[in-house]
């Protein structure tokens, strides 16, 4: 198993190695010069040299990369060209809290609705609330989140005026009133997750309640629902964990939607803006760290199996 | 006390319009053991999980009386009802014990739990009557066992600690469904000879699914024999298996392979699908003593030689 | 309903008059999936039709008509530049649809190639191509999209781009995988193919099976890729203004959403039932032809 993980691990570095080859091919096939970005209008061509030169942009490729990566992996990040603010605070310090949070309370959301949604759906399999649910779930992974939030923030901020429009407070400064502007951003995020992992936990138990096991539980006479929760709830952990780990990928994408709509500032609104503001460096970054988090978080579901499941613990 | 332990009339099980089971009717008394034999798909098993309300509800219906011990008609429970006798009167013992172990929790947590919940023991008399049980049933060195997950074990292991859950709590009447088919020769003899031991001990009784007629003949008293739902045959086992008067149980009898003979005579034919049944003897297709009679009217189980027999032309 | 796809042991030959049959019995089971096919078709009308159905230019600004609320001469209403609304959404149901379908396309196409290759290939090229895979998916498509985006620019045929560069990953990874179960399958089948050229091994098994589950999840994904347009659009780093685009139009509505809640809500309606329909379609399509409903999406 040690083996295994280490596989993995060389794996998930390749990986990361490709990826940061990519971000940095991004930089450079970016439009724009640039040297001549910071110069502004007018410019010698002895300051064009010079300026060229400070940055490294005047060295082979190669060298620039290594040298990226190697202030890269040790928090030098590089100064935004337009508003020369040093980048690594403004991503980790400044924005990813925010993104981090949001992504927790959505995820925490989809599971505690979803998955006694799902149960309900698997247990009463086939009935009026298993259709119910279904459709609930459908449209919940269908419905566009951005037009979602705007939908809530007209109908329980605007016409009810119960929740704030948008801004973001730290739940660590203030958590009554962090949690409060983070109520319509998670129902946002998550909507589309509670329909995923209903999906999931009413498939996987619906088999789960099949197994013989279930039967030898109600034989030796435990209840309902210690029958469901305990001991089919359990076996579904894994298949609903690895749902989280793929869907990851969709929730930091989902995250950046929604910080637009709520205006909180994330990577997602940071990213956008470093796009159309043509801060290069910025969307390198936020690419990069975003890429990182995904791949590490991925490499944690899969080596966490072992522990969801007893089975596939080594002898 | 002569009034027999379990008291079956008519039982009838309709899916659809098929009938599963087709009035049958059995009687077992205290400290018995009872083996319900026939091929496979007969309705062996379907007895014993309908005995144990186990029946998934979907487009069943359920016909007949069940008279057990001090309950009238098991078949009229509602869930709190069976959930007083599971685990408590009425235990299972399972075909394959590893699918009958929750993968996910250890086994002396599965075996704990049913001490607490049906005997209210705390948790330190549980544990120490679990490790009681498991010495009882064989288990060396039960306590570092108690924290083994069912798939360390072996499938004798496993099927012994099923057998201790099973007779934990003392029931007065265990089912045990086929308990022996997923295990080696070797073993199965050791487990069959540690449930009759152990039920003989608590004083309770037993009823044996099987389809080897050679085990039933060696560890029950009596025996039902049963084809496509109907009883055919039914009484002490000697009586039955020595001098077998219905032309299904000769048939069984027949094909029992013994070392030493040189022949091989299977019977020809198998058993009809549900739809293609005759209204009255189902054997009848297949029957070498078949008249017209038999497909139209369903023989009586009658007192014959001193035993039950459903035959118009026994042999 | 017997399981199709590379699963099945006979895995030779896609299902031939088995499709029709299947089409109609779907029909009947699931009421939901004929309005989602109406409604979806519906949309595709307004597509292919949009000029003749419009009542107004939908780039046709207006001083005098600005903010006006559905009913009268503009029945859903007009935006803030006096655009009519109904025309603009119908035009945005072509883009939607041009862009979503075109982008399925190219990313399907870019996924079966990169797939196959990864599928067929073993040792090292094998390892590498896979890490490579691995490495377009460490991104969700959508913020893929935006970094193609940075490099592109704006425009329509941009989304285009970064869109089916975008699915290529998720494409690839499904299509590898079903070369590999081919793949296993022909092994144990065959002293015999030994001496079959590679390429007709490729066309007549392993291809089959490849592209009957590639067409079920074209379907399914054909909604993720007009999300991620809308998405890019709403963001602002899509689509350029004054091109009728449905995210466009939910984001320039959304300053208003207190006094004029119909510039945002009735294209973000449209995106919805759209969206939804596609779904239902997807799902519908994929619970019918796909062995396991666990599959990865």
């Amino acid at each position: 198993m040690l083996a295994q993980s280490a596989g993995r691990i060389v794996q998930t570095i390749v990986v990361l190695l490709i990826v940061s080859g990519a971000s940095f091919s991004l930089l450079k096939l970016a439009p724009g010069d640039p040297v001549m970005l910071m110069l502004g209008a007018e410019f010698s061509q002895e300051s064009y040299d010079s300026l060229q030169h400070d940055l490294g942009l005047d060295r082979p490729v190669l060298v620039q990369y290594l040298t990226w990566l190697g202030n890269f992996v040790t928090g030098d990040w590089g100064t935004s060209y337009v508003s020369r603010t040093d980048i690594f605070t403004v991503v980790v310090k400044e924005a990813l809290p925010v993104t981090l949070t949001l992504t927790a309370c959505s995820i925490v959301l989809a599971v505690a609705v979803g998955v006694p949604l799902g149960v309900l759906s698997a247990v009463r399999k086939d009935s009026v609330w298993d259709t119910g649910v279904a459709v609930f779930a459908l449209t919940g992974t269908a419905f566009p989140s951005f037009f979602l939030g705007i939908v809530l923030i007209w109908l329980l901020a605007v016409q009810l005026g119960a929740f704030p429009v948008m801004g973001f407070v730290a739940p660590w400064d203030d958590f009554r009133t962090g949690m409060y502007h983070m109520v319509l951003p998670a129902l946002t995020l998550s909507t589309y997750f509670i329909g995923m992992i209903v999906r999931v936990t009413r498939a996987s138990l619906v088999e789960v309640l099949d197994q013989p096991y279930i039967a030898a539980a109600r034989a030796r006479g435990e209840p309902g629902w210690r029958v469901v929760w305990v001991h089919g709830v359990r076996n579904i952990a894994m298949p609903v964990v690895t749902m989280i780990g793929l869907q990851l990928g969709g929730i930091l994408q989902g995250a950046v939607l929604t910080e637009t709509v709520f205006s909180l500032p994330g990577i997602g609104q940071m990213l956008t803006g470093a796009v159309l503001g043509r801060e290069y460096t910025l969307v390198q970054a936020g690419v990069m760290l975003t890429a990182t988090l995904f791949i590490v978080v991925n490499m944690i579901v899969d080596l966490s199996y072992p522990l969801l499941d007893p089975r596939l613990r080594p002898r | 006390m002569n009034a027999p332990l379990l008291d079956v009339q008519g039982l009838t099980l309709h899916r659809g319009s098929i009938r599963i089971l087709d009035d049958v009717s059995l009687t077992l008394g205290r400290g018995e053991t009872l083996a319900l034999v026939g091929e496979s798909g007969a309705g062996k098993s379907t007895i014993a999980v309908a005995l144990m309300g186990l029946i998934a509800s979907g487009g069943v219906r359920i016909e007949g009386r069940a008279r057990f011990d001090d309950v009238p008609d098991l078949m009229t429970l509602n869930e709190k009802g069976w959930s007083k006798l599971r685990g408590r009167r009425l235990s299972m013992v399972f075909q394959d014990a590893g699918s009958a172990l929750n993968p996910c929790y250890t086994v002396g947590s599965q075996l704990a739990s049913v001490l607490r919940r049906n005997l209210g023991l705390s948790r330190a008399a549980a544990r120490s009557r679990a490790v009681e049980l498991l010495e009882s049933v064989g288990i060396n060195d039960a306590a570092a066992r108690l924290s083994a997950y069912p798939h360390q074990l072996s499938g004798g292991m496993q099927q012994r600690v099923m057998v201790a859950i099973a007779l934990a709590c003392n029931p007065d009447l265990l089912f045990a469904d086929e308990p022996t088919s997923a295990l080696d020769v070797t073993i199965q003899a050791q487990i069959i000879r540690l449930i009759l031991d152990e039920t003989r001990a608590h004083g309770a009784s037993c009823i044996f699914v099987l389809h080897d007629l050679a085990l039933a003949s060696q560890c029950c008293n009596r025996i039902v024999v049963l084809y496509a739902g109907q009883v055919m045959e039914a009484g002490p086992c000697d009586t039955v298996l020595d001098r077998p008067r219905h032309p299904y149980t000769r048939l069984l009898k027949s094909c029992v392979l013994e070392i030493g003979t040189k022949e091989l005579n299977p019977p020809e034919g198998g058993v009809p699908g549900y739809d293609a049944m005759p209204r009255g003897c189902r054997f009848a297709s297949r029957c070498p003593q078949a008249t017209a009679r038999c497909a139209d009217e369903r023989p009586p189980l009658v007192e014959v030689e001193g035993r039950a027999l459903a035959c118009w032309n026994p042999g | 309903m017997a399981a199709v796809g590379p699963t099945t042991a006979n895995a030779a030959a896609p299902p031939a008059n088995g499709k029709p049959i299947r089409a109609k019995s779907m029909l009947r089971r699931r009421p939901f999936f004929s309005l989602a096919l109406v409604i979806t078709l519906g949309f595709l009308l307004c597509a292919v039709f949009a000029p003749q159905l419009t009542p107004f230019d939908p780039t046709a600004q207006s001083i005098d008509a600005m903010m006006m609320p559905p009913g009268g001469a503009h029945i859903l209403g007009t935006d803030s530049y006096g655009q009519d609304i109904l025309s603009r959404i119908i035009y945005g149901a072509r883009y939607a649809l041009l862009i979503g379908i075109v982008s399925v396309a190219l990313g399907a196409a870019g996924g079966l190639f990169l797939g196959v290759a990864a599928g067929l290939a073993s040792g090292w090229a094998e390892w590498v191509l896979m890490r490579v895979i691995d490495s377009i998916l460490a991104l969700p498509s959508l913020i893929l999209a935006v970094a193609f985006i940075a490099i592109l620019g704006q425009g329509v045929d941009k989304v285009i781009i970064a869109v089916s560069l975008s699915l290529v990953g998720p494409f690839a990874r499904t299509v590898r995988s079903d070369v590999l179960q081919v793949k296993v399958q022909l092994f144990v089948e065959a002293a015999g193919l030994m001496s079959i050229p590679r390429m007709t091994v490729i066309r007549r098994h392993i291809l089959p099976n490849v592209l009957f589950p590639l067409f079920v999840q074209v379907t399914v994904r054909v909604s993720e890729a007009i999300l991620v347009s809308s998405s890019l659009s709403f963001l602002g780093i899509g689509v350029t203004p004054p091109t009728p685009d449905w995210g466009l139009m939910i984001a320039e509505g959304r300053g208003f959403v207190s006094f004029a809640a119909w510039m945002s809500g009735m294209p973000g309606l449209a995106l919805a039932l759209l969206l939804i329909a596609l779904s239902i379609i997807g799902d519908g399509v994929r619970e019918e032809f796909d062995p396991k409903l666990r599959s990865d999406r």
